[in-house]
């Protein structure tokens, strides 16, 4: 009776949170993986979520459901996607995600790749733009809250920055200020560089 | 007469929109108007992009040491010892060379007054153990008690640095590694005097040190 009761709940748990499921499946994966790809690599604008920090996707859907990331695409698409993920759902969505392993976009635009590398190693002091690698680490891999940035595509990276430039997301830890120190340039070979790190 | 927000709110809005997201201009543009670069407030906002909005440090990849409260003459001694390669940081290099002395004075200055919460964090099962080896030391290893320089409260004085507050990962590193990572001081710089001490201590005792002095306010 116990098992019954307890896959009725699940069942009810996860109908409440959107779209129907398949046998054996727990959480709502196919949810993500319409927009942001089969394995969650990643398609047109949805970045690959697959080897991303957990922490840092539990609180992205935090700030969606709070409304707090508000770019316009993530307004269009991720703030009805997050509407019904309970905080445990969204835990173990980031836990499974986090767990996938990435590949890398690889769509950059390869002559820009080493000013980008010089750019994420050092920074440009006399710029006042930070060394990415302090933060992200040495092979872009992120910690803790801080995200992977290894392998996401040019185009997705490229947007990030130029959003928080643009005063998106204004509450960002840190970002919309590092942002604004960028050129249009040099968001480019950032962008570039970092979509071949593996 | 009274406002019908219904009429002027959108108008408002439509308005503070206008404005808001006039993207006419490169960001250059933008950034050099807000700020100069080689201004005062660029550089300080770049050093808390990286030392925490307050000074008081920050985990990233990899701990950003805490500034707030720090002795600016060992904040002077740092940079110059970044520059000349006796403490090696290719980052801290550049960030070094960008600066010119007044401004690092005027920065030093500015860290010297922040007076931030530690971040905290570090394990608290060995702060009783570490604050013992502070004020005491450790008589048969050879190591002198920490606050007959660093001071009773870890604030410093004049080269010698502020302990208090500083982040736990980044104290134990810098104690573990001391000769790899410190190298040599210069005639202001007396950092070398660390060498001998930083070797007599194990690492749980630095663990404990650290810890102790990362709760510090």
């Amino acid at each position: 009776m116990e098992r019954i009761k307890s896959k009725i709940a699940m069942l009810a748990i996860l109908l409440a949170a959107g779209g129907s499921l398949h046998a054996g499946e727990t959480l709502p994966i196919r949810n993500c993986t319409w927009c942001h790809g089969t394995g969650a690599q990643g398609f047109t604008t949805a970045p690959r979520l697959a080897g991303q920090r957990q922490q840092y996707i539990t609180n992205q859907l935090l700030y969606f459901y709070r409304h707090t990331r508000d770019n316009p695409l993530s307004k269009q698409y991720m703030w009805p996607a997050a509407e019904n993920i309970s905080p445990q759902i969204a835990r173990d969505l980031a836990l499974y995600f986090s767990a996938l392993p990435p590949r890398a976009a690889n769509d950059g635009d390869s002559g820009l790749a080493a000013r980008g590398k010089e750019i994420y190693e050092l920074g440009i002091a006399d710029s006042n733009v930070a060394a990415c690698v302090v933060c992200h680490g040495p092979k872009a891999e992120g910690v803790r809250q801080i995200p992977r940035l290894a392998g996401l595509t040019d185009a997705y990276l490229r947007k990030r920055l130029e959003q928080w430039s643009q005063g998106f997301h204004a509450t960002a830890e840190l970002m919309p200020q590092i942002a604004s120190t960028l050129s249009a340039d040099e968001i480019d070979a950032l962008a570039s560089y970092l979509s071949f790190v593996k | 007469m009274t406002i019908n927000l219904k009429l002027v709110l959108p108008g408002a809005a439509l308005a503070f929109v206008l404005f808001a997201s006039d993207q006419s201009g490169s960001a250059d543009d933008r950034r050099a108007a807000v700020f100069p670069r080689q201004s005062f407030q660029a550089k300080l906002e770049y050093c808390k992009t990286c030392h925490g909005l307050s000074g008081q440090g920050y985990y990233g990849y990899f701990a950003m040491p805490r500034l707030a409260g720090q002795q600016p003459k060992y904040v002077e001694n740092q940079l110059r010892a970044f520059i000349d390669r006796r403490r090696t940081n290719p980052v801290m290099f550049n960030v070094a060379h960008s600066l010119s002395p007044s401004m690092v004075a005027a920065l030093a200055a500015h860290f010297r007054d922040l007076n931030p919460k530690p971040l905290g964090g570090a394990p608290r099962e060995v702060v009783a153990t570490g604050k013992t080896i502070y004020q005491e030391g450790l008589p048969d290893s050879n190591v002198p008690a920490c606050s007959a320089c660093h001071g009773p409260e870890a604030k410093g004085q004049d080269e010698i640095p502020r302990l208090a507050g500083q982040l736990f990962s980044y104290t134990v590193k810098e104690l573990t590694n001391w000769s790899k990572e410190r190298g040599q001081g210069s005639e202001s710089d007396t950092s070398a005097l660390m060498v001998p001490t930083a070797h007599n201590l194990s690492q749980s005792q630095i663990a404990a040190i650290a810890a102790y002095l990362s709760y510090l306010p």
